[in-house]
C-alpha cells in the first residue's frame, strides 16, 4: 500500500486501524529482527566456547595479550551509552525533544569513545604482530603454542563484528537524532528511536558477555 | 504516499497511551548505577580469581547475566512488552542453546572415541 | 479508502517498469519475484540437463565427454571434471537459493497470504520490496562468479576444499548471504502479519491451511537464516584472513563448519517442503469439493514439523567424523519427523475419500505429490538409519531422495498452485489440455530421470562425479532421456501460461469454487484487495 493517512497525530498506513496497531507490529518486527542478531551473534560464541575448551592453555596465552582495563572502561562507556539511549526515548515521550536530542548526542560520543578505546586496542596488537589467524607474525610474536591465530581469529572476528555494529549504531542514531532535530517525533510517534535504541542495547548486550569472556576468562 | 508531514505536535490526542509505557527517570538512574556497580563487581572478581577458583568463570557470567537481565528489561523495556515479544527474544536464546548442546555432544563423545579433535 | 473501479485490478492501475520496480503492493512484488524465479530455474535446469548430457556416457570405455566437446568460449580451459563440478555447485546453488527457498513463500506467498486473511497488505510493504531486491542483488553477485573464477565447491562449501580452492568462494558466499537475508526479511514480514492484520472474525483456527504453512516456514527462517549468515562469514574471514576456526592447520574443525551450515540447511529444506504442504491442503479441499479432514492436526503438524526440523541437522555428518553417539541421538531425532508429515500425507488422503474429485491440471499436481513425496520421504527415513546411511552417503540414492522430496515435492507444488492461482493473478484461464499434457511429461518423466539413480546409489554410484564405471551406464542413459522428458513438459508448460497471459479467456472470478477468502475478489484483484474489509464467522473450508 502507498498511501497513509494521520491518525493522533501519526502517520498510519492504510493496511493498519490506528496508530496503535501499526506501534504494536512495528514492535514486534523490530524484535524479531533482534533474535536474528542475537543468533547470529551467538554462532560467533559458540565456536569461541568450543575450541576454548579444546585448547586451554592456547586461549590463556592468548588472553595475555589482552588489557582489561581498557576492557573494562569500555564496558563502562557502553552502558552509559545505554543509559543516554534510553533517555532518548525517554525525553521524545515526554514530548521533550531537545533533551532527547542531547541524549541521543551523548549516545554517538560514547560509541565514538568506544571505537577509540578500540581503535588503539587494535594499533597495539599490530605493533605486536598479532593478526587473526595465519597471518599472525609467529617471528615477532613467539608464541608457545604455535595456532595461537586461531585464538586472535575469534578475537578479532567477535571484537570486529560487534565494533562493526557499534559504528552501524552510529550512523542510525545520528539519523534518528537528525529527523527528532527536523521534529518528527513527539510522545504518541517515536518508534524509529525505539528501534535504534533496541539495536544498540543489544549492542551493549553482547559486550556485556564479550567483556568478560575475551578479557576475563581468557 | 501520504503527504502530510506531522511536525511538532504537543497537541496530539493521548488515546494511544496504554501502549506506550513510560519507564520512569528514576528507574533508568538506578538501573544504570546497578550496571556500573556490577561491573565494579565483576572487575573485583577477577582480581582475586585465584581464591574463586573453579568458580571465576561462573562467577563472571552470572554477574553478566544479571547485567543482561537488567539492560533487557529495563532499557529495552522487555518487562513491559507483550508475551508474544518476550518469546521471540527468548526464542533466539533457546536455539543457540540446540545447536550448541548438539554440537558439543558430536564433539566431546568423538573425544571418548579417542579422536584427535 | 478506495473503491473497486469497474476494470481496474493491480496490474493496470499504474504503468511503467518504474512503478513496478517501486511498487509497494504485495501482489506486484509476488509477481516480480514469479518472472525473476523462473528465469533463475530456467538458468539452474539448463545446468542439470548439461550434467545429465555429460553422464549420458561413461567416458573411460569411449574416451568422449560431452564438456570436453562445448565450445571454448563456456568452457575456457578447464578439463571436463573440474567443468562438471563447476556446473554440479551452479546447478545445486542457483535451485537451492534462488528457486526452491523463495519460491513459494515468495511467489504465491506473498500474492495471497494478505488476500487469505482479509489484509490489505503485508505487515512491512516497503520490507517487503527490500527483500526482491535483496534476492536480485544476491543473484547478480552470485552468477558474477560465473564470470571471475567459477565456484567448485558443492552448494554446501564444504571445509577445508572451500578454503584452499581458487575460486570466487568470498564473492559466491556473500551473494548467498544477501539471499538469506532476503529471507529472513520475508519470514519477519509474514510473522507480524499472521499476528497482526488477521480481519475480523478470523482467529487462528479459521487461517487457511497456506497460512498455517507460511507462518511455520516464517519462524524456520528468522532463526535458522542468521546461523547460515554468521557460518557464511567466518568462512569468507576464513579465506580471507586465515582465522582457523575450520582449517585443520591451526587446529580448526572442518566438521564444525558442518554442524553450523546444516544447522541452517536442514531447516531449510523444510523452509521448502512446509510452503508446499501448505498448497497441497489448499489444491486437495478445492479439487475434491470437500472440507479439509482434520484441520487442526494439519496445522499443528505444520509447526510440529518446523520445531523437530531443527533438531536433525547431524544426520548429513553421519560419516563424517562425527562421534556415533551424536550420530544415534541424530537418527532417532531424524526419524520423528516422519510423524507429523504423514498425518498430512493420511489426512489429505481421508479428504479425498468420498469426495467430488476433479482432475484438473492442479489435482493432478496435488496427486503427483502425494507419489513422488511419499516415495521421497520414505527414502529418507531409510537414510536416517545410520548404517544405511554408511551405504548410500554420496550416492546417487541420497540426490534421488532430495530431488523426490523438492522436485518431486515442492516443484510439484509450486506448479500445482500456479495452475491453482493463475485466473486470479492474472485474469485469465490457460489451456487445461496443454497444461495436463505439460503435467504428463513432467510426471513420467520426473520418474524415468530419478527412480533409476536409487538403484544406482544402491549399486555405488558415487554422487558429485563427473564420470563412472561402464556397469552404471545403461540406467544413466535412461535417467538422461527422462530429462529430455521433464524439459518438454516444462516448455509446454511455459507455452501454456504464455498463450493464458497474452490471448487467455477472461478468468472467472471463482473458476474452481474455491472457499477462501482470495476468491470473493475481482480477478484479478483490485489495488488494495478488499473494497469493504471481510468479516469472518466460519472456517476456510465450508464445503456443503
Amino acid at each position: 500500500m502507498s498511501t497513509s493517512r494521520i491518525v493522533n497525530g501519526v502517520e498510519v498506513a492504510t493496511h493498519y486501524k490506528d496508530d496503535t496497531h501499526q506501534y504494536l507490529s512495528n514492535k514486534e518486527g523490530i524484535w524479531l529482527f533482534m533474535a536474528t542478531e542475537i543468533l547470529m551473534f551467538g554462532g560467533l560464541f559458540i565456536g569461541y566456547i568450543i575450541y576454548h575448551t579444546m585448547y586451554p592453555e592456547m586461549f590463556a596465552e592468548g588472553a595475555k595479550y589482552l588489557d582489561w582495563k581498557l576492557g573494562f572502561v569500555n564496558t563502562l562507556v557502553l552502558i552509559f551509552s545505554s543509559f543516554t539511549m534510553a533517555l532518548g526515548i525517554y525525553f521524545n515521550q515526554k514530548n521533550q525533544p531537545k533533551k532527547a536530542v542531547m541524549a541521543l548526542g551523548a549516545t554517538v560520543l560514547c560509541g565514538a569513545i568506544f571505537m577509540v578505546i578500540k581503535y588503539f586496542e587494535y594499533t597495539h596488537k599490530f605493533h605486536l604482530g598479532i593478526y587473526p589467524g595465519q597471518m599472525l607474525n609467529l617471528e615477532m610474536v613467539k608464541p608457545v603454542h604455535q595456532n595461537l591465530g586461531l585464538y586472535f581469529g575469534f578475537y578479532f572476528c567477535m571484537s570486529g563484528l560487534h565494533g562493526l555494529h557499534v559504528l552501524i549504531g552510529m550512523c542510525l542514531i545520528t539519523w534518528v537524532m537528525i529527523r527528532n532535530i527536523r521534529g518528527d517525533f513527539h510522545s504518541n510517534y517515536y518508534t524509529p528511536i525505539e528501534g535504534v535504541g533496541i539495536f544498540w542495547h543489544i549492542i551493549d548486550l553482547i559486550w556485556i558477555f564479550l567483556f568478560p569472556l575475551l578479557y576475563l576468562v581468557g | 504516499m501520504g503527504t502530510h508531514h506531522s511536525t511538532h505536535n504537543h497537541g496530539a490526542a493521548h488515546s494511544s497511551d496504554s501502549a506506550h509505557h513510560v519507564t520512569p527517570f528514576n528507574v533508568y538512574v538506578k538501573v544504570a548505577v546497578a550496571l556500573f556497580a556490577l561491573t565494579f563487581l565483576t572487575v573485583a572478581a577477577h582480581s582475586i580469581r585465584e581464591h574463586l577458583q573453579p568458580f571465576s568463570a561462573l562467577i563472571a557470567f552470572s554477574i553478566a547475566t544479571v547485567k543482561a537481565y537488567l539492560v533487557v528489561a529495563f532499557f529495552m523495556h522487555l518487562k513491559y512488552e507483550t508475551n508474544m515479544n518476550r518469546a521471540i527474544f527468548i526464542s533466539g536464546f533457546l536455539f543457540l542453546a540446540l545447536l550448541f548442546i548438539l554440537t558439543t555432544l558430536d564433539i566431546y563423545t568423538r573425544i571418548t572415541q579417542n579422536s584427535v579433535l | 479508502m478506495s473503491h473497486a473501479v469497474a476494470g481496474k485490478n493491480y496490474l493496470n492501475e499504474s504503468s511503467g517498469l518504474w512503478s513496478w520496480l517501486t511498487t509497494l503492493d504485495h501482489k506486484r512484488i509476488g509477481i516480480m519475484y514469479f518472472v525473476s524465479v523462473m528465469f533463475f530455474f530456467l538458468i539452474g535446469g539448463i545446468m542439470a540437463l548439461l550434467l545429465r548430457l555429460e553422464l549420458f556416457s561413461s567416458n573411460a570405455q569411449e574416451g568422449i565427454s560431452f564438456l570436453s566437446s562445448l565450445p571454448n568460449v563456456i568452457k575456457g580451459d578447464a578439463n571436463p571434471a573440474d567443468l562438471y563440478n563447476r556446473i554440479m555447485t551452479y546447478h545445486g546453488a542457483i535451485m537451492v537459493f534462488m528457486v526452491i527457498v523463495p519460491g513459494i513463500p515468495a511467489i504465491l506467498g506473498n500474492f495471497f497470504l494478505p488476500l487469505q486473511i482479509g489484509a490489505k497488505d503485508v505487515a512491512f510493504p516497503r520490507l517487503n520490496l527490500l527483500s526482491w531486491y535483496c534476492l536480485m542483488a544476491g543473484a547478480i553477485m552470485a552468477f558474477a562468479t560465473l564470470f571471475l573464477n567459477k565456484v567448485d565447491t558443492g552448494w554446501t562449501f564444504y571445509t577445508p576444499y572451500s578454503i584452499r580452492t581458487g575460486a570466487s568462494v568470498v564473492l559466491m558466499v556473500l551473494a548467498v548471504f544477501i539471499m538469506g537475508m532476503s529471507s529472513i526479511l520475508t519470514g519477519l514480514n509474514f510473522i507480524v502479519t499472521v499476528h497482526k492484520l488477521r480481519c475480523p472474525g478470523m482467529t487462528m483456527y479459521r487461517i487457511p491451511l497456506f497460512v498455517w504453512a507460511l507462518y511455520s516456514t516464517a519462524i524456520i527462517q528468522v532463526l535458522a537464516t542468521p546461523i547460515l549468515a554468521i557460518t557464511l562469514l567466518l568462512l569468507a574471514m576464513e579465506r580471507v584472513f586465515g582465522i582457523g576456526i575450520f582449517d585443520p592447520k591451526l587446529g580448526g574443525d572442518p566438521v564444525l563448519f558442518q554442524h553450523f551450515f546444516w544447522f541452517y540447511s536442514h531447516p531449510a529444506v523444510y523452509i521448502m517442503i512446509l510452503p508446499a504442504m501448505g498448497v497441497i491442503s489448499e489444491l486437495m479441499t478445492t479439487f475434491t469439493k470437500k472440507t479439509i479432514f482434520g484441520y487442526t492436526a494439519i496445522a499443528y503438524s505444520s509447526l510440529g514439523i518446523a520445531a523437530v526440523s531443527f533438531f536433525v541437522w547431524g544426520h548429513h555428518l553421519f560419516v563424517s567424523g562425527q562421534s556415533e553417539v551424536a550420530g544415534i541421538v541424530f537418527s532417532f531425532l531424524t526419524m520423528l519427523v516422519g510423524v507429523p508429515t504423514a498425518i498430512k500425507m493420511f489426512n489429505w488422503l481421508a479428504t479425498m475419500y468420498r469426495g467430488s474429485i476433479e482432475f484438473t491440471a492442479p489435482m493432478l499436481y496435488a496427486l503427483g505429490f502425494l507419489f513422488l513425496f511419499a516415495i521421497g520421504g520414505v527414502t529418507g527415513i531409510m537414510l536416517a538409519v545410520v548404517p544405511v546411511d554408511v551405504h548410500f552417503h554420496d550416492t546417487y540414492f541420497v540426490v534421488a531422495h532430495f530431488h523426490y522430496v523438492m522436485v518431486g515435492g515442492t516443484l510439484m507444488s509450486i506448479m500445482g498452485g500456479f495452475y491453482y492461482w493463475f485466473p486470479k493473478m492474472f485474469g485469465k484461464m490457460y489451456n487445461m489440455t496443454m497444461a495436463i499434457w505439460s503435467w504428463v511429461f513432467i510426471f513420467i518423466g520426473f520418474n524415468v530421470t530419478f527412480f533409476p539413480q536409487f538403484i544406482l546409489g544402491a549399486k555405488g554410484m558415487p554422487r558429485r562425479y563427473f564420470d563412472y564405471i561402464p556397469e552404471y551406464e545403461q540406467l544413466n542413459r535412461i535417467s538422461t532421456i527422462g530429462s529430455w522428458l521433464i524439459a518438454t513438459g516444462f516448455v509446454i508448460g511455459l507455452i501454456a501460461m504464455i498463450r493464458a497471459i497474452t490471448k487467455g479467456e477472461k478468468a472467472p472470478d471463482n473458476p474452481w469454487g474455491g472457499k477462501t477468502l482470495e476468491w470473493t475478489t475481482s480477478t484479478p484483484p483490485p489495488h488494495d484487495n478488499f473494497t469493504n474489509e471481510p468479516t469472518v464467522t466460519a472456517g476456510p473450508y465450508e464445503y456443503k
